[in-house]
């Protein structure tokens, strides 16, 4: 059984103990353990269950490459599934539960599968389940989906923060092991402003635990000075807990930070994702050992070799008394060395290799290790946890030798570089033939803006396994980097580690070499995803000869650790399938992030009502506090009516239409975009941007304008007013007014740089409030100030003065049809304005109103909307304003386009007015029908209702639509179906319905 | 089976297999030996040196391509060439949603025809492709996108789409773990279609291959075209790393290198190609059963059977080829979805990836004959493309075996010369 050995390991705080549970069980841990340690130390090997037969899981690793410990941990909103139990620090209160099984975790009823697992082979699924057709939705994918997933759906809002952190860097380290600290230690010394982050808490990587000498010291001893030296260097930063998720292009590189997962009742963050800039990125991220193919390597207790040892001198945990060693390469000697050194057994070293004779290998000879050379496990023995082990011969098919009882078996497969983020944006590898590893090629590396490499790698993630040359890489590493980021390095030379003997490592792909079937059919590549030897074979077998046919036809590699442990077995296995070498069958590709990161930690502090930034008109407050029901028009809330007691919005609408007809509306108009062209050139650059001729517009006029895509279509419209003989202000939608202004620069930058032209979006500089109705003219003059006359200001002209005391600018404009000022306020005077005109108005009946009512006073008039009318394929001939385009003009944009054949086909759909011959209300976006089909079958169409309101003003429907030859029509009934197929009689009528001569408009 | 398998053998010759059928039964039988029976999906021939059609690319539309002319013209005498592998680029790169709910008409008829082949593919192909009508909704948050819905409802009714615009309180049965009030976009309502779903995208391309090789085509992966060979404006042949190979037709489907194959064929087309991104959350039990787009906030969700939510967004702001995503979009995707979907805050990202789009000014496809006699393209299907992967290759073959073919008609390349746009950002600019 596992347990805590009397001498608690180097992270272990003994004198803290901590209370957790797991599956409601209370157990003990210390500070310093993490989740899986604590597990281990209360003998809990079963831990969860694999993804597709619902094996037995036990903890297979130490690190971030755990495929099979998983938990949902946490209540309510902070509960998480899919918690890695070897990175998830122990606290007090920690609360977890194993995944993926029904009724319990020792009795999985899903286990059911591991009986079938002979007729669940690799991509059983597209074989099988193909008839009856309805099948499939209704019983087999229901009970697939049910059977997969892993952890449950969390159901409460979170409850926790996140938060985003910016930097920039000359040199980002990325990895706090041996060659983390000498690479920036070399590089900080330059003078490069260098970050050093790392993923644990824990500061110096596999040395702390594997050993050895620098300068004659323990590594321990160098590693806590070098941190030392770092700390004093005030251009180094350096940070823990904090991983190096993903590279991207041009030095981009993301950190995960994991603030207070191990302190969850603690104010701030609980992640904090950083988003660096580095001139230069080194990667020091190590190495992960592979696991060996063998029958029964996937029950509990079967794990790498470098974590048993892991949890032994870390964490003072046994994970067993007796541990049998197989291995291909000496590495794994450390392991049955530390076990002997922490007076536990070692029953064997079975050791792949014909023999062996490095420095560990000696010291396990003198340890009195017994040493089986040739030798394979031909079978574990156990069901959730291991009991012995079958021997067998490498070479040959698995005829079992002798049995050896124990409770762990410690395997190692040679160690693969974690070359994540080299290969995140585009760096390339090389296999190694002697190491069996791929190792980054760096004369192909990952390149920035300027076609320079932008990532180096350091140490063991570049392939060096010893000590010594790891050092003496990754010194080079770091000056390299601090002088491609611009800083000198210093000569100063790298420390020295004694060099060791190491024997040669041996691929082992599949142990013994000659497995038949069963064997290969128990032999597991992926845990957690139950990806076997023989599935890869029958992949090779069936075709799926790319290694992303392999991947995707097994699941191989796709499991939460992303093939961390599995992908080069798997990868061996394939090429030798195919009779092929390893390099050519290729690596899937790495994709960020390096492990799983939360959601919530990259949508950060933008949730709620800071989602998006929330545009407010000065009158925004006095809006939302006076009924305004809020569209999001935008990034704005514009009222959509404001809604009285008692009233719903229909009635509100109502009102505020008949209101306005009858005595005085004010709208909120803050929202269209005002946008300054200014310039010798300005008049010239309008004529291209408008399709009608705006340098003609004398100062003290407006116009209105429309303004087309290169493509010919209707994209904005708006009034323009000519401010002074430079300078003109361009009125657009409130939709449009950041697209428009765009669409100018975009033009001014990319063909008319040379143009004296310069544009500017004052939107928001000013509250623009529509007053309109018979009244408006009163209420102005009620509050005193310039003259707004008939005479003084007419129908399409602005001035400057003084209203009320304000000083503003006041368009006479109208898109209802009713008398109508835009008077236009410096914003911070917007809403005492408003207040004055509500106040004056009350004796002429002043009410505000919203979009809708907006909406519908122009349908009256038989005025266009931008984006009801035009939808993207309606160009400005189909809305009858031929008047608008200029027919003087050499050019405009659009104007090529609009002579296309389709665009001048006498054919297309033309506005008019709409009314139905029962007064009903037609249906939005209701199409307008003839008889018969077209060749696919579909009714065919001869127009379309682009807006459809009631009007309160005529009490029945209006609306408008584009029809096929409809001007010519005027007078016709047409028919036009509901969804539910009814048919509503409709004849076509002028579009203009309400004061036809605009004599209300022109008083 | 014996005298189809004879046909095969005519058409083709020497190489044909006799494919087994998949079922259960069939597993069972090999089950009992271990799986060693188990023949090829597909065959890897080397070319031959000549075919009556050749098909460059073997994603899902230039199989399905090849599986229409063989199945629905008779035309079997067929090469597929891929440059990687079968499947590799946006077939085995998207987010996998089905749908037809689309505003014009030849729109609709080209993806509703797909979604219609979707519903019988396993059955067509003898492969299980997990066609999932678990049904797709749109989600209206504004206004605009109210009535965008409304009218899409409207004209889908007219195709012959089954869609409705449903309330909110709909969207939250359909999809409990929706917030429909976020104080920013509350929704209200979405459009819905009941029919629409997902597949394996793999399995889509796998099993068309597999189908093709069946009736005797070549499949020829790694094998990149390198020129095109032509003769009095007739197109003549492909010149590849394998060989010079002769053809009477050819059809160039392609997506993101359109452009490069059509330089080899001498003209020029009106695409630009930009990357799209995705990615997937770990997974977890089932706890959504739809497809959910959201297109004022910009992302796309659904769960897939292995438990992973899924998760799609918008393309990146300028061009490339490079199959990877720039941060700032997942980050932008996800912020959405955290939004919508709040729970989605306390899980974890697992991988995001990218694919590389072939963009038409209109966004809507090609299908079309070109300059070059007897040379067809297929491109331009941005980010749409995996849904109509059916729809798309029995318009193509039809008009590859025809000349013309009523789906792919209005999808001609001289539409950009005359203006005749297809424009289906229209709908509350709704992305595909």
């Amino acid at each position: 059984m596992s347990t805590r050995l009397p001498n608690a390991g180097r992270l272990i705080d003994a004198s803290k103990q901590i209370e957790f549970s797991f599956n409601g069980k209370r157990l003990k841990g210390y500070e310093g353990d993490t989740l899986a340690s604590a597990l281990l130390a209360n003998d809990q090997m079963l831990v969860g269950r694999s993804f597709k037969y619902h094996r037995p899981r036990g903890i297979v690793a130490s690190g971030a490459e755990e495929p099979n410990a998983l938990m949902n941990m946490g209540e309510g909103g902070q509960f998480e599934p899919n918690q890695r139990a070897t990175t998830t620090e122990l606290f007090d209160g920690l609360a977890a539960k194993s995944q993926n099984h029904w009724p319990s975790l020792d009795f999985d009823v899903g286990a059911i599968n591991t009986h079938l697992a002979r007729f669940l082979p690799a991509g059983f699924y597209y074989k099988m389940f193909i008839h009856p057709r309805p099948f499939w939705k209704h019983v087999y994918e229901p009970i697939i989906r049910k059977s997969a997933g892993l952890g449950r759906a969390p159901k409460d809002r979170d409850q926790d923060r996140y938060e985003h952190f910016y930097t920039f860097v000359d040199v980002l380290v990325v990895g706090g092991g041996v060659a983390g600290l000498q690479a920036a230690l070399a590089a900080g010394q330059s003078g490069a402003n260098v970050l050093l982050i790392e993923q644990t808490a824990d500061w110096g990587g596999r040395a702390q635990v594997d050993g050895g000498e620098v300068d004659g010291k323990p590594v321990a001893d160098w590693i806590a000075s070098t941190l030392k030296a770092l700390d004093d260097l005030p251009n180094v930063t350096r940070r823990d807990r904090l991983m190096g998720a993903g590279v991207y292009d041009h030095g981009y590189a993301l950190g995960y930070e994991r603030v207070n997962d191990h302190t969850p009742s603690n104010a701030g963050p609980r992640h904090r994702l950083w988003r660096i800039r580095a001139k230069q990125i080194v990667t020091a991220t190590g190495a992960i050992e592979r696991p060996l193919s063998f029958a029964g390597n996937d029950i509990p207790g079967v794990m790498l070799a470098s974590a048993v040892r892991d949890y032994a001198v870390n964490f003072g945990v046994s994970v067993g008394d007796r541990t049998v060693v197989v291995t291909n390469n000496d590495d794994a000697y450390l392991t049955a060395i530390a076990m002997k050194n922490a007076g536990l057994d070692v029953p064997a070293i079975l050791d792949a290799r014909a023999s062996a004779n490095g420095d560990l290998v000696q010291q396990a000879i003198d340890m009195g290790i017994r040493l089986e050379f040739g030798r394979a496990i031909a079978a574990v023995k156990g069901g959730k946890r291991v009991t012995g082990v079958k021997v067998c011969a490498q070479i040959g098919e698995g005829a079992v030798l002798s049995e050896i009882d124990c409770e762990v078996v410690a395997m190692s497969g040679g160690w693969s570089p974690v070359v994540h983020l080299w290969s995140h944006c585009g760096g390339k590898l090389n296999w190694d033939v002697e190491q069996q590893m791929f190792r980054p090629d760096a004369t192909r590396p990952p390149t920035s803006h300027d076609g320079e490499a932008m990532v180096t790698v350091a140490g063991i993630a570049n392939g060096y396994l010893d000590l010594n040359n790891v050092l003496q890489d990754a010194d080079q590493a770091g000056k390299n980097a601090a002088k491609a980021a611009g800083s000198k390095p210093k000569t100063a030379k790298a420390p020295t580690a004694s060099e060791a003997t190491i024997s040669p490592m041996e691929p082992v792909w599949l142990m013994p070499q000659g497995a038949p079937i069963k064997k290969r059919m128990k032999a597991w590549l992926d845990f957690q995803n139950d990806v076997k030897v023989s599935d890869v074979q029958l992949a090779a077998q069936e075709g799926y000869e790319s290694v992303e046919h392999t991947k995707r036809y097994t699941t191989l590699g796709m499991a939460t650790d992303q093939g961390k442990l599995s992908n080069i077995n798997g990868l061996a296995v394939l090429s030798k399938a195919l009779n092929a070498d390893i390099p050519q069958v290729g690596t899937t590709t790495f994709r960020p992030p390096y492990t799983p990161i939360s959601m919530g930690a990259i949508a950060g502090e933008a949730r709620g009502k800071v989602f998006q930034p929330l545009r407010r008109t000065p009158i925004h407050d006095w809006n939302m506090a006076n009924g305004a029901d809020p569209e999001p028009v935008g990034q704005w809330h514009r009222p959509f009516a404001y809604v009285e007691q008692g009233e719903t919005v229909h009635e509100a609408v109502n009102r505020e239409v008949l209101n306005t007809r009858q005595n005085l509306g004010l709208l909120d108009a803050s929202t269209l975009g005002k946008i300054i062209v200014k310039g010798p050139d300005a008049g010239k650059f309008l004529d291209m941007m408008y399709t009608n001729m705006m340098s003609s517009l004398k100062p003290g006029k407006c116009r209105y304008g429309l303004v087309c895509t290169e493509n010919g279509f209707l994209m904005d419209d708006g009034v323009v007013a000519r401010i002074d003989d430079d300078t003109y202000l361009c009125h657009t939608t409130t939709g449009g007014a950041d697209r428009i202004h765009a669409h100018m620069e975009e033009w001014l930058q990319t063909e008319w740089w040379d143009w004296k032209v310069y544009t500017a979006n004052v939107t928001e500089q000013f509250a623009q409030i529509a007053v309109v109705g018979p009244n408006a003219r009163k209420v102005l003059e009620k509050l005193g100030g310039m003259d707004v006359s008939k005479e003084a200001l007419p129908f399409m002209t602005w001035a400057d003065g003084i209203i009320g005391g304000f000083d503003c600018r006041a368009y006479r404009i109208s898109f209802s049809g009713e008398l109508s000022y835009e008077i236009a306020v410096p914003a911070s005077q917007g809403q005492a304005f408003w207040d004055a005109l509500i106040e004056a108005g009350q004796e002429f009946g002043v009410m505000p109103y919203g979009t809708e009512t907006l909406h519908i006073l122009r349908a009256e008039k038989g005025f266009i909307m931008i984006g009801d009318e035009s939808d993207g394929t309606v160009i400005p001939q189909d809305l009858n304003l031929q008047w608008a385009i200029s027919k003087k003009k050499e050019d405009f944009l659009g104007k090529r386009a609009q002579l296309r054949s389709h665009m001048a086909d006498p054919d297309r759909w033309k506005l008019v007015g709409l009314e139905t011959l029962d007064g009903s209300v037609l249906p939005d976006g209701a199409y307008v029908v003839a008889d018969g089909t077209n060749a696919n079958g579909q009714r065919n169409m001869i127009g379309r209702v682009t807006s459809t309101y009631y009007s309160a003003t005529l009490d029945r429907g209006i609306a408008m639509g584009l029809v096929l030859h409809g001007p010519d029509r005027m007078g016709e009934v047409l028919d036009i179906p509901k969804t539910d197929g009814t048919i509503i009689k409709t004849r076509i009528v002028d579009p203009v319905i309400y004061d036809k001569d605009g004599e209300k408009q022109n008083v | 089976m014996a005298q189809k398998d004879a046909k095969v053998q005519d058409l083709s010759q020497e190489s044909v297999m006799f494919m087994k059928r998949y079922s259960a039964f069939a597993v069972a039988r090999e089950a009992a030996r271990y799986h060693s029976g188990w023949e090829r999906a597909w065959r890897s021939p080397m070319p031959k040196k000549s075919y009556d059609v050749i098909i460059v690319g073997a994603g899902g539309h230039g199989l399905a391509t090849a599986y229409y002319l063989g199945k629905n013209h008779g035309i079997t005498n067929v090469a597929v060439i891929e440059k990687g592998w079968l499947g590799g680029g946006n077939t085995g790169r998207n987010t996998t949603i089905i749908r037809s709910n689309y505003l014009q008409d030849p729109s609709a008829a080209i993806f509703e025809k797909a979604r219609s082949l979707y519903e019988t593919m396993s059955q067509d192909l003898n492969y299980n492709v997990m066609f999932s009508p678990r049904g797709v909704m749109m989600l209206a948050q504004t206004q605009s996108e109210i009535r965008g819905y409304l009218r899409t409802a409207q004209a889908n009714a007219l195709q012959g789409v089954k869609t409705e615009f449903i309330t909110p309180a709909r969207v939250k049965e359909l999809c409990p773990i929706i917030e429909l009030s976020g104080p920013r976009y509350p929704v209200l309502g979405a459009l819905w279609q009941e029919r629409g779903g997902t597949a394996r995208h793999d399995a889509v391309a796998w099993g068309y291959a597999r189908a093709c090789s069946d009736m005797g085509m070549d499949i020829i992966q790694q094998c990149e075209v390198t020129g095109v060979d032509q003769a009095d404006g007739q197109v003549t042949g492909v010149k590849t790393t394998k060989g010079d190979i002769a053809c009477k037709k050819l059809g160039v489907v392609v997506a993101g290198h359109s452009g490069v194959l059509a330089d080899m064929a001498g003209f020029r087309l009106p695409v630009e190609s930009i990357a799209l991104q995705a990615l997937v959350s770990e997974p977890i039990k089932p706890c959504m059963d739809v497809v959910i787009m959201a297109n004022t906030v910009h992302g796309y969700l659904s769960q897939s059977d292995k438990g992973e939510m899924v998760i799609g967004g918008g393309t990146d702001g300028f061009n490339n080829y490079t199959q990877r995503g720039s941060f700032h979009h997942a980050e932008e995707t996800v912020r959405a979805l955290v939004e919508t979907f709040p729970m989605l805050s306390r899980l974890k990202m697992l991988r995001q990836w990218g694919g590389i789009v072939d963009m038409t000014g209109d966004r809507s496809p090609i299908l079309s004959s070109t300059p070059l006699g007897g040379c067809f393209i297929n491109c331009g299907w941005g980010t749409g493309g995996f849904k109509s992967i059916p729809g798309s290759g029995w318009g193509m073959a039809e008009l590859m075996a025809k000349g013309s073919s009523p789906l792919t008609d209005a999808f001609g390349l001289n539409r950009f010369a005359e203006g005749r746009f297809i424009d289906e950002s229209v709908a509350a600019g709704v992305a595909h």
